[in-house]
This record gives structure tokens, sequence and C-alpha cells, in this order.
């Protein structure tokens, strides 16, 4: 392997990792967000909300990634909508990541027991309050490694975002592949995916063991 | 303590094709006051008031007409066999089932019609249900605190010496930060109790809190609610420990197929009741002498 | 409107092409479950039973191709692997290569948790019926644990199919890469080609994965409350 090579683009795959966190990050947040608003649409079954939550679940769940950034950049602009490449990334990932997440929460929601649900009403708990403060906890708690996974889903699913003009790491990787320093250009592209997810799949399977370790479930 | 004071009118039930029904009218112990007033009038106060309530499951009728009032104090203890409505019943005082037909007042306000709040009226109805189902994310204290926190709005140290005094009595104070999973069914339960009775309610309902307990941890909870009794507390308890409801009752409801067959003071019920229905019901606890057959 | 539509997908050979393109597609996926499942259950069964070492190595495996975009792995096969060893790999070779070695990453997985999930007393009950092991596995173990994989391993199915565009990254001429010969093509003379083939392709994965997913989804009802 060619050392000098690899300390002289470097900087370069320092700005790709970010683009690639950025990316993630905000894929990551939003989905949660989206996931969160579908997956109680449906726990709450809001009468036609949760028709369009499940038709948009099903979308999202049963079509690539891909397909969906085309359509965004590519086919989006012909029809008068102009979205840049970075917004198509997170919208893609958005419209992606909900989908997941959605089912991912819904299924912590569902595991949370019928009479819980009446214990907090009969404490004079409404709605919301009920599903911040007794709800969710428990939902999430039960979601949490189907978020994780999905988590790190996302994460890798980032790396075609250079097919909507994101100078990723893929895109930097391929751009140096033309130069033909493979070997290189390859090994700094797995390193620095080791760097970005590594972390995140420790750090989600440290969260798992100690709830379901030290965790309140039985 | 002031002695509390029943008065439980029955309906007459006419599909039923039962004729066993009393009307009994009861007084117990001597309240001068309110002695000879007729129900629901004058200063005569009712912390609930259940008239005529009606409520099915499709073509399944669950109550078919049922009515009784509780005074301040009251201990009402519905018993019956399964099935007969009684969780049904109590359910729908705090509009976890929606009624068909009838009225129901709590505290002098009827909440069957109109615009109801349920978020507030259930803070004045503690429930305590059969499964301890405590808040599994949450410890012994926070399980407490959750409610007057975060509904009524009070703030954690004025409700945190009133829980915790709760959760001496009930002897439970050094489990306070517990998580539910470290504690035994029967300690669960008496949490639960504690935290709808910090809630400050006007009334408790108990759905056969100790159905799903192992044997030996029944009594703790018994025991417990036998002392809210002595404190004054009104409360409507459905069971199925015929002694516990002997102890603690001012009036037994025996409730059969949706209908109140008969509700007396638990010592005639248990000794004497007057329809047959409720003594075929209580023959089911009692077991005859077995007589082996010699082995030939 | 229609018309356009109609006409971007049916002139000259577009709608032949593209169902070239699906037909790679499927059959990357085809070629890589098929493969999956036959090597993932031994791998499965190592880890599941007491080997520490083949244990520890196949979790070092599973946890790299999980961390790993399966892009990045078809840059390594498919640039620095052919660079290496100074061999030409054809597209569809990496692609089915890459496939397979997550299939049997997931698949192993699978095998594993089906395996010990089912509870030891079922063995001993089995035992304790007087069944032979060979009895208890071929009428209690293994319908049990194919019960809980088949949801599992036709999930991982339409994961793979979900996946497949990835092989555009390495010239392969699937459904993504004639759609967007096509629209480069087609563009030029009607605007709106992008709009119609993008959608059709859309369309195409979302028939393909729904009702895919519906039946596994059933499955797991159904075996669930069994």
């Amino acid at each position: 392997m060619d050392i000098d090579f690899i300390l002289k683009v470097l900087p370069f795959y320092g700005a790709a990792t970010w683009v690639t966190l950025t990316l993630a990050f905000y894929g990551v947040l939003f989905s949660l967000i989206v996931g969160t608003i579908c997956a109680v649409i449906n726990f709450y079954k809001i009468p036609v909300l949760r028709r369009i939550v499940y038709a948009y679940v099903e979308m999202g769940r049963n079509t690539p990634l891909m397909i969906q950034l085309f359509f965004l950049y590519f086919a989006l602009p012909r029809l008068g909508i102009m979205i840049d490449g970075k917004h198509c990334a997170i919208i893609g990932l958005t419209f992606l990541g909900g989908a997941y997440m959605s089912e991912a929460i819904r299924s912590g929601l569902s595991a949370v027991g019928r009479i819980q649900v009446e214990t907090g009403m009969s404490l004079g708990f409404g709605k919301l309050k009920l599903l911040r403060y007794i709800i969710m906890p428990q939902a999430v708690a039960v979601a949490l490694p189907v978020i994780a996974a999905t988590t790190i889903f996302l994460m890798k699913e980032t790396s075609v975002v250079s097919i909507v003009a994101m100078q990723d790491l893929v895109y930097l990787a391929k751009d140096l592949l033309k130069e033909g320093h493979s070997a290189e250009s390859n090994f700094l592209l797995v390193v620095s995916y080791l760097i970005i997810i590594l972390p995140v799949s420790l750090v989600f399977s440290y969260l798992e063991r100690r709830s379901r370790f030290a965790g309140f479930g039985s | 303590m002031e002695q509390s004071k029943i008065e439980i009118k029955l309906l007459k039930d006419e599909k039923s094709e039962d004729d066993g029904i009393d009307s009994e009218s009861r007084k117990k112990g001597s309240d001068p006051k309110s002695g000879d007033q007729p129900d629901g009038q004058g200063e005569e106060k009712f912390i609930l008031r259940i008239k005529n309530l009606v409520k099915s499951y499709g073509e399944r009728l669950v109550l078919n007409g049922i009515s009784l009032d509780l005074r301040p104090a009251d201990v009402l203890v519905l018993v019956g066999p399964s099935g007969c409505g009684k969780s049904t019943l109590l359910r729908c005082l705090n509009g976890l089932e929606p009624i068909n037909s009838g009225d129901i007042e709590l505290d002098g306000e009827l909440i069957t019609t109109g615009d109801i709040k349920w978020t507030e009226i259930r803070q004045k109805i503690g429930m305590v249900f059969q499964s301890y189902e405590l808040f599994p994310h949450l410890t012994v204290i926070e399980n407490i605190l959750l409610g007057p926190r975060k509904v009524q709005g009070r703030k954690k140290e004025d409700v945190l010496p009133e829980a915790n005094s709760w959760l001496e009595r009930v002897g439970l104070l050094d489990r306070a930060d517990a998580y539910p999973r470290q504690l035994s069914g029967g300690q669960k339960q008496r949490v639960a109790i504690v935290r709808a009775l910090t809630m400050q309610p006007k009334i408790m309902l108990f759905d056969e809190v100790t159905a799903s307990l192992d044997p030996e941890m029944v009594r703790e909870v018994l025991d417990v609610i036998l002392e809210l009794a002595t404190q004054g507390l009104t409360m409507l308890i459905v069971t199925h420990e015929m002694a516990f409801a002997r102890a603690v009752a001012d009036q037994v409801i025996f409730l059969d197929k949706g209908v109140i067959v008969e509700a007396s003071p638990p010592e005639k019920f248990f000794n004497n009741p007057d329809s047959d229905r409720a003594r075929k019901f209580l023959n089911v606890f009692e077991f005859n002498e077995i007589h082996k057959v010699q082995s030939l | 409107m229609l018309d356009s539509a109609l006409n971007v997908l049916t002139s000259g050979r577009n709608f032949s092409r593209l169902m070239d393109g699906l037909g790679i597609t499927l059959w990357i996926s085809f070629v890589s479950v098929g493969l999956s499942i036959v090597l993932g259950i031994p791998a499965g069964l190592l880890m599941a039973s007491k080997s520490k070492i083949w244990n520890f190595i196949l979790r070092i495996y599973l946890e790299f191709i999980r961390i790993m975009p399966i892009l990045v792995l078809l840059f390594l096969f498919y640039y620095s692997l052919s660079q290496a060893f100074e061999v030409n790999l054809s597209p569809f070779f990496v692609s089915v290569l890459v496939f397979t070695l997550w299939g049997v990453a997931e698949m192993s997985d699978l095998v594993r948790s089906a395996v010990t999930s089912i509870p030891v007393h079922q063995r001993e009950s089995g035992r304790a019926l007087g069944l032979t092991e060979i009895q208890i596995n071929f009428h209690i173990i293994i319908p049990q644990a194919v019960r809980r994989l088949l949801p599992g391993v036709i999930n991982l199915a339409t994961r793979m199919i979900k996946t497949t565009p990835f092989v555009f990254f390495i010239n392969m001429p699937d459904l993504m890469k004639v759609g967007q010969q096509i629209v480069e093509v087609s563009g030029i003379r009607d605007p709106m080609a992008s709009v119609w083939v993008y959608g059709f392709i859309f369309l195409i994965y979302f028939i393909i994965c729904y009702p895919v997913s519906l039946f596994s989804r059933y499955l797991e009802g159904r075996w669930q409350s069994a």
C-alpha cells in the first residue's frame, strides 16, 4: 500500500465522512420523528390518517432507497419540484427510515399491555400524557433492538447518496478508483465506515444488554 | 369513627325467571342525623349513586338494571359467579366500558350524560385491578408520584410525605426505590393500592385484587383493605374471598346474570341468604367430607 | 399524459429491456438467497454448537458484514479483489458473491436463534415419551425451528431484492441501470421520461415486495399464535 497516497487523501476522507455522518444524523433523527408520529396514529387508530400511514409505511418498506432517490432527484423536477441533492438525500432517508421506524415503534407499542393503558386511564391520565409518561417509555425500551438495527441500516443506506451528487465516502472512493489506487481507496472506505458505524453498534448493544439485565422488564 | 349507614334499593328484574329477588331496605348503625331521610333527598350525601345501569356486549346483556347507592364510608362487597358482571360494573363506573343506559352520579355529579371529562372523574375514583399492573419502567415511589404530579399537577415535595406515610402503613417504605419486578405479587398489589390512594379519591374500586396472587400473599393485601375500611374509606369491592367479604362488608351484594339478586348485611348473607341462587353459590365454597372406597 | 407514459415505456425495445433488467435483479436475488440458505444452515448450526472458536470466528464475520454497507463490499470485491488476484471478475459474479456473504451471515444468525430458542424441555419431553434422538429431531425440533425460521428467511429475501439496485454501481445492467439508460435516451424527446420510468420501477419493486412481506407477516402471526 502506498502510505504517501493515503496521507495525501486522508483529509478528503475526513470531509466525506462528515458528509456521510451529517446525512445519517438527519436521516435517523427525522425517521424517528416520522416513525413515532405514524406509530401513534396507528396506536390510537385515528380514522383516515391510519390508512394514509399504512399506505406510506408499506411503500417505504417495500421499495429500495435508490429508486426513491432517483424519483426525488430526477423525476420530481419534471413535475416542477426542484430539490437539491442534500435535501433529496435527507428526504429519501426519512421516507425510507420513517416507515421502518414506524414498524419498530409500533411493535413496541403493541407490547405494552392493555391493562397498563387502563391503569393509566383509571389514574386520570389523558391520551397524550398516557403516551408520554406510561406507554412510550415502555414501548421504546421494547423496540430498542429494532430501532438500533434500523439506525444502523439507515447509516449503511447513506452509501448510495452519491447518485444524487452528494460527495460522500463512496463518491470519493469511486473518484480515486478511477485514478487506479484501488487498494488504498477501498481500505480507507472500509476504515471510515468502521469508524462511523462500529461505535454506534457498540453503544446500542451496551444499551440493549443493560435494559435486558438491569432494566425493568421481566 | 362514625358508623356507616347503608341503604340499598333493589330493582326488580322483570326479565328474570327467578322470583327470589328481595327488596330490602336496611339500616345499620345509628346515625341520628340522616336516619329517617328518604334516600337522595335532603342533606343525605351520596358518594356514588347508580340507577338502572344497563350494559351489553352486542347481543349479550351483562348488566341488566343495576341500582345501588354508596354513602361516605360505606363498604360494599360484590360477589357472584364468574361472568355475572361484577367486574364489568366496576369498569363502567370509571368509563373503561361505555354503558347502554342508566345514570351514574359521582359525588353529586352526573357522569353519564353531557360532556364527560373522564380524566377529571377518574381522579376521584381509585381503581385497583386483578393483575397487579405497576408501571414497570418506574420505581415504587415513582409509580405512586406519577399521577399526582403529572395529572393533578401537585408538587413532588407536597405529595412525597403523603406517599411515604401510605407506604409505611402498608409496610413497604423500605421498598420505595425498588422496581416492580423486584417485588412479590402481594407487594406489587399493595403498591397499586397506595398509588390509587395517593390520588386522594372519593371512592376506591377493588376488582378481584387477590385473584392472581399466590395464597400466602392474599392476606397481606386484604389486611390493607381491612384497615382502609376502619379508616372510613368508601369502597366497592369485587372479591372471591368469602371470609374477607364477611369481615369487611357493610353490605354484601350478590350479583347473578347481570342483576342484583340479593343484598344483605354479611351475617345474614352468609348464614341465611334469602335467595336460592345465593345459597347455591355459597355452597361452591364448601366441601363435604369424602368417604374413601375400600380397595379390594 | 398517459400517451407520454405508454410511449416512453413501450417505444423501441424499452419495455423488454426493463424486463431484462428486472430478470437480472431477480436472478441475482434468487441465486444469492438459495446459496445463503444452503451455506447458512450449517454455519448457524456451528454457531449454536458449543464450539467456542467457531462461534468467535462466525461472530466476527457476522458483525463485520452487518456493519459494512453492501455497496462498500461490492466495491471491495469488484475493484480490489480483481486487482489483488489479477483476475477479471464479472459484475454478476461479484454481486452474487457479496449478496451470498451477506445472506450467509444473516441466515446463520436466524438458524442459531431458531435452534437455541427451542426450550430444552421440548427435547426432554420427547425423551420422557421414549422417542429416540432422531425421532425427537425430526418430529419435534426441526418442525419448530422451521416455523421460527421461515418468516425470517422470507424477510431476508425481500431485503435482498430491495438491495439489488446497489449492483448499479458496479455496472451491472439491472433494472436501475436500464432505467437510467432509457431516461437518458428518451429524455431528450420527452422530458417526462424520468417520471414514467422511475415511477414504473418504483411500482415494480413495490408489486414484488409487498405481497411477499404480507405473506411473511401472515406466517409470523399464524405461527406465533399457534
